[in-house]
């Protein structure tokens, strides 16, 4: 299992099996959003913020 | 042998229902590729690469992405899901509105200022609450209810000095007492596939905000309501919201042209992604070129769902 390091907190979080890149995760601890960029190795940004005109 | 459809799914983020779309299009061994629309560029002068398609879904997060790419893949012919004119419509609840209207399908009483002043005047003759929504945006965002003649004045003030040139579009609603709940159905294609209750103690009951789904059964009334505001808008794969109004019944509150489906999918138990890829595949199939006003519609949708 992947595991990736918090660019908030640094906390250590375990990527749940069938991740992809683009997703968005919640950091367990500060809950922050971090966007999946990398599996191999696994890494996470800081999501971008929401925008005006997101939506569905 | 016929050769392998194409398509192209424009995203912006892999959220739950981008991962079951990727999955239903995988186990059917669909030759498709992600377009993040963060990645991606057009060049004007070179369609090419891009008619490659023999279709392309719009999944974007940001609805100018979508909208621009949308206008740009319609213009090279590129049959899309769903259309650039779909998208106009849809993503400006004031146009759908307006859509809605000369359709005849009965919607909340909607009144539209341009002012401040004006908008304060169209509040007044409402009398309070009024819903004071932003003509683009999504997931209940910056909907304010105004309870009083104060409170109008001050949202007015505020959006006017503090909003985007999109702010002084001021779209105001009458408040709805609904039964603390909407309803979403899932409208794919000339079918309406499910709809489900979103449920919240609090007045936007949109499940972005916390509300909560359960399963809503089909009535014919829901059906054929639905069926009339897909068509209003050009149809394809949408979500009509419907409020229960206390005097008017049923109406459409607005149409989501790249809509989530994350509470709809297991409450219902309908494969709403797998349905959405097979109505790809036939616009791909039938190589459904949009026309000004929308695209044409397959005669019927196929699979499980309902």
């Amino acid at each position: 299992m992947s595991t990736v390091t918090c660019t908030e907190c640094e906390a250590e979080i375990a990527l749940e099996a069938g991740t992809e890149v683009g997703e968005i995760i919640v950091c367990p601890d500060c809950g922050v959003d971090l966007e999946v960029t990398a599996l191999d190795p696994a890494a996470v940004e800081l999501a971008p913020m929401e925008e005006e005109d997101w939506g569905e | 042998m016929q050769p392998r459809l194409k398509i192209g799914v424009l995203y912006s983020r892999v959220r739950v229902e981008e991962k079951w779309i990727f999955a239903a299009m995988e186990r059917r061994g669909l030759d498709y590729v992600r377009l993040d629309d963060r990645a991606i560029h057009f060049d004007l002068d070179d369609p090419a690469p891009w008619r490659a398609f023999d279709a392309v879904l719009e999944r974007s997060i940001s609805y100018n992405s979508g909208l621009y790419a949308l206008r740009m893949l319609n213009a090279w012919g590129v049959p899309t899901v769903n259309t650039a004119a779909v998208a106009e419509v849809c993503g400006d609840k004031l146009t759908t509105s307006v859509m809605l209207a000369r359709a005849g399908v009965p919607q909340p009483h909607n009144k539209v200022a341009f002012s401040p002043e004006a908008a304060l005047e169209a509040i007044d003759e409402f009398g309070y609450p009024v819903v004071l929504k932003p003509v683009v945006g999504s997931w209940g965002r910056l909907l304010a209810k105004i309870n009083d003649r104060d409170a109008a004045e001050a949202v007015l003030e505020h959006k006017s000095t503090l909003g985007s040139v999109q702010h002084s579009v001021f779209y105001i609603q009458e408040f709805i007492k609904k039964p603390g709940r909407d309803i979403r159905a899932i409208v794919v294609g000339k079918r309406v596939l499910t709809a489900i209750y979103r449920k919240s103690e609090h007045w936007i009951t949109n499940t972005a905000r916390g509300g909560e789904g359960e399963i809503c059964p089909i009535t014919p009334e829901i059906e054929s309501l639905c069926l009339s505001a897909a068509a209003a808008v050009g149809g394809g794969v949408l979500a009509v919201d419907l409020v229960e109004h206390p005097e008017k019944g049923l109406v459409v509150n607005e149409i989501n042209h790249t809509m989530e489906f994350h509470s709809a999918q297991p409450v219902s138990g309908v494969d709403i992604a797998d349905e959405i890829v097979n109505y790809v595949v036939e616009v791909a199939k039938n190589n459904l070129t949009p026309a000004p006003s929308g695209h044409p519609l397959p005669s019927q949708g196929r699979g499980t769902g309902g």
